[in-house]
């Protein structure tokens, strides 16, 4: 007998941001994976988690690199290598308790990386506000011909971040906090201060499995509901970071009884991970080589058209 | 759609008799339309109203209950619209030439407790692989002995006729009516009253199965599209609960389930299953790392997203705290709780963490509803003995910073404003010492 037809038409559509380097994120008109309604063709993207300083890594995952994880150029090649489409740096030795790397050589380090892989770059700074700006000024100031993707701008300190996007042409992302309002609050407050919607990723949160991953898959879901039904200041391209998993004592903890923590912790990010894209994600971040592989995979897998 | 507290009120007798316990009738409707009364308890109510209700408040998915394990019952295609209600199901495969006593065993040993919940595995699939009706009854006759909950019998029609005579008073779930055999296996469900699945990788057929089985009079239905990969599983699926909900096509008004092998990739569609509508996975089999994961999958989004997962009130020593180790205190909201915990553990520096009981409020909302009061965390830090554990400093969440006067008071020791936010406590404990 016939079936009913159940395809949604909805008016919106996700923007397409240019990630520099031939990539392009969004584009999705139609809720996740489903080809008869979403005509993006375009595969959610991965990108490789990238660490200056290893003083608060996982040993856990350090051991799944090999010693290439002691040098980033090497290590985002390695992630090149494995099919990923772009590196996430995180420049945690910038952090003055640290002491090391100063914004110059923190640029440099991003010149590097960039000149080691072809691929779109997102760049954290540390988590001090007062030693981000000045790093994220630097490197916008060093690096001029490659888009990168600056992260992150908070409802407190998006200026400065966003002012270093601006200048150098870079996207920056917009970081909330499990809040659909607030993630379109950020989004209105980053282009009324004059960055391009064109230059706009969001990142609402993704809480790892057992942690919340509830309400992020709630969130990201409405979000990407609200951005299909209109609301064009949701219609940004969403990126998840799934790299919490490894926060989660049950997902890296020694207990036999509950299997080997390697599996376990790889099955945990790469659930987020899952829980993310079929939420509404277009790009997430990856610790875990063996978990990136898996979510590539099932990503391709997914992809519409 | 459910009908709304409006739609309800206009088929009530709008005399506030209040003979239902509520004080008006549009209260009762509220109730109603909110699920929490039933059209029964107004003893007025007509029978055309009644039955007008009835063919409009009838779950757009049928509730099918295999032994103690409900499946489906579903309302809303996205639980933040509401709630999805009955949470997946995991099933393992007990193969009727393993050693049955010993497959037993470890299906029972995939058990975990995790905030406060017991995980284990549902329900068990005894399958015939020997292709001998003799060789199936026994196992199944082994499993019914030592497995007091729900399984599932996988044979074809010829054996399931034989054997069904021995379980028929368990109501095991039948797997499955396919097009070829279909009217054999809705006579044997039919007359045995046993829920049935019915499998077509077609969705026009699957829905042709549905109407046949329920014209024979066999409505406790679980529907497998035979979805082969994570694409078919999340697209048919989705077709099979829009219709179902969004059109009221009754055909596609059950369950949904999913037979995966095991492995890596039996995982992911366990996982795909279980955001995207699936109501039962089979597996040929299930590791213990594999499992925790998932089952924590199912508790998040299984979860009422208007009440919070919370953590039972009480101590909780992280690292291994002495007599000096400073304490740290919190809310009962499994969020803050974690995420507070995986912090301290970063510091590597031993804690003893109180966890208060607010009702799973988080830290502000907690303290502005009165239920995180330094009252009520100096009434837990005593009963949890913590204060005579240990005479560390007591560090009080930035976020309640208020309270320190009033709980240094209370305690009569020395308490420390700590951290706004949970990721600055590593840098925090390390200054403190």
């Amino acid at each position: 007998m016939k079936i009913p037809e159940t395809d949604e038409k909805y008016q919106g559509k996700i923007n397409e941001t240019d990630l520099g380097r031939g990539y392009v994120a969004g584009g999705a008109d139609g809720m996740p994976f489903l080809s008869s309604e979403n005509t993006g063709k375009r595969r959610v993207m991965i990108a490789g988690e990238v660490v200056d300083d290893l003083s608060d890594y996982p040993e856990l995952a350090a051991a799944m690199f090999d010693g290439r994880q002691r040098d980033p150029v090497e290590w985002a090649r390695m992630w090149m290598s494995l099919g990923m489409d772009m590196i996430c740096l995180r420049l945690k030795g910038t952090d003055p308790d640290k002491g090391k790397r100063t914004p110059k050589e923190a640029a440099d380090l991003v010149k590097n990386v960039i000149d080691a892989v072809p691929l779109p770059v997102i760049v954290f700074g540390c988590g001090t506000p007062d030693t981000d700006r000045e790093v994220m000024r630097e490197i916008s100031a060093a690096v001029k011909d490659t888009r990168l993707i600056l992260a992150k701008a908070d409802e407190d300190d998006y200026k400065t971040i966003s002012s270093a996007a601006i200048a150098g042409g870079h996207n920056v992302i917009a970081f909330s906090n499990l809040d659909v309002n607030l993630a379109k609050q950020m989004n209105i407050i980053l282009t009324d201060f004059g960055v391009d919607r064109n230059n706009v990723l969001m990142d609402p949160l993704m809480a790892p499995l057992g942690m919340g991953l509830d309400y992020s898959y709630s969130v990201n879901e409405r979000i990407r509901l609200a951005a299909l039904s209109g609301d064009k200041m949701l219609q940004i391209p969403m990126i998840c970071d799934a790299t919490g998993a490894w926060d989660v004592g049950d997902a890296v903890s020694d207990d036999d009884g509950l299997g080997s923590a390697v599996s376990r912790v790889t099955w945990w990010e790469t659930i987020t991970a899952m829980a993310a894209m079929t939420s509404g994600a277009d790009i997430i971040i990856m610790r875990g080589p063996a978990a990136a592989d898996m979510v590539l995979g099932y990503a391709e897998e997914l992809r519409c058209g | 759609m459910m009908p709304t507290a409006i739609e309800f009120f206009k088929l009530l007798p709008k005399t506030n008799c209040k003979d239902c316990g509520q004080p008006t009738c549009l209260a009762f409707a509220m109730l109603l339309a909110n699920q929490k009364a039933k059209m029964d308890d107004c003893p007025h109510v007509s029978r055309e109203s009644k039955d007008a209700m009835e063919s409009t408040t009838a779950p757009p998915v049928r509730t099918v209950a295999v032994g103690n394990v409900n499946m489906g019952g579903e309302t809303v295609l996205h639980r933040h619209e509401r709630r999805f209600i009955n949470p997946t199901a995991y099933a393992v495969t007990i193969s009727d030439r393993c050693d049955i006593p010993e497959r037993i065993d470890a299906v029972k040993k995939l058990s975990f407790e995790r905030v406060g919940t017991v995980f284990d595995v549902d329900m068990v699939s005894v399958r015939c692989d020997s292709g001998d009706a003799g060789v199936f009854i026994k196992a199944v006759n082994a499993v019914m002995g030592s497995w007091d909950r729900p399984f599932i019998l996988e044979c074809g029609a010829g054996i399931l006729k034989e054997v069904i005579k021995e379980a028929a008073h368990r109501r095991p779930l039948l797997y499955c009516a396919v097009h070829e055999n279909a009217g054999e296996m809705i006579a044997i469900a039919k007359d045995n009253s046993c829920p049935l699945v019915l499998r077509d990788t077609d969705m026009e057929r699957l829905a042709d199965l549905a109407a046949a089985a329920a014209a024979a009079g066999v409505n406790d239905i679980v529907l497998d599209t035979g979805s082969a990969n994570l694409k078919e599983c999340i697209e048919r699926h989705t077709v099979v609960r829009r219709s179902a909900i969004r059109k009221r096509f009754k055909q596609f008004g059950y369950p949904l389930m999913n037979r995966v092998g095991s492995g890596e990739y039996a995982v992911a569609m366990a996982v795909m299953s279980t955001m995207k509508y699936g109501s039962l996975v089979i597996f040929d089999d299930l590791k213990n790392y594999e499992a925790l994961p998932l089952f924590t999958l199912r508790q998040n989004i299984y979860t009422d997203p208007q009440v919070p997962i919370q953590v039972k009130q009480g101590l909780y020593p992280i690292g291994e705290p002495d007599g000096h180790s400073p304490i740290f205190f919190t809310t009962n909201f499994s969020l803050t709780y974690f995420t507070v915990r995986a912090d301290i553990e970063k510091s590597k520096i031993p804690v003893w963490l109180q966890i208060v009981d607010t009702e799973g409020l988080s830290v502000l909302t907690a303290y502005s509803a009165g239920k995180f009061s330094a009252e009520h965390v100096a009434e837990s830090l005593n009963a949890s003995g913590v204060l005579t554990r240990s005479d560390g400093i007591v560090v009080i969440p930035g976020l309640v910073a208020r309270m320190s006067a009033k709980l240094h008071e209370l305690l009569g020791r020395d308490v420390i404003i700590g951290t706004t936010e949970s990721r600055d406590i590593p840098k925090f404990l390390r200054e403190l010492k």
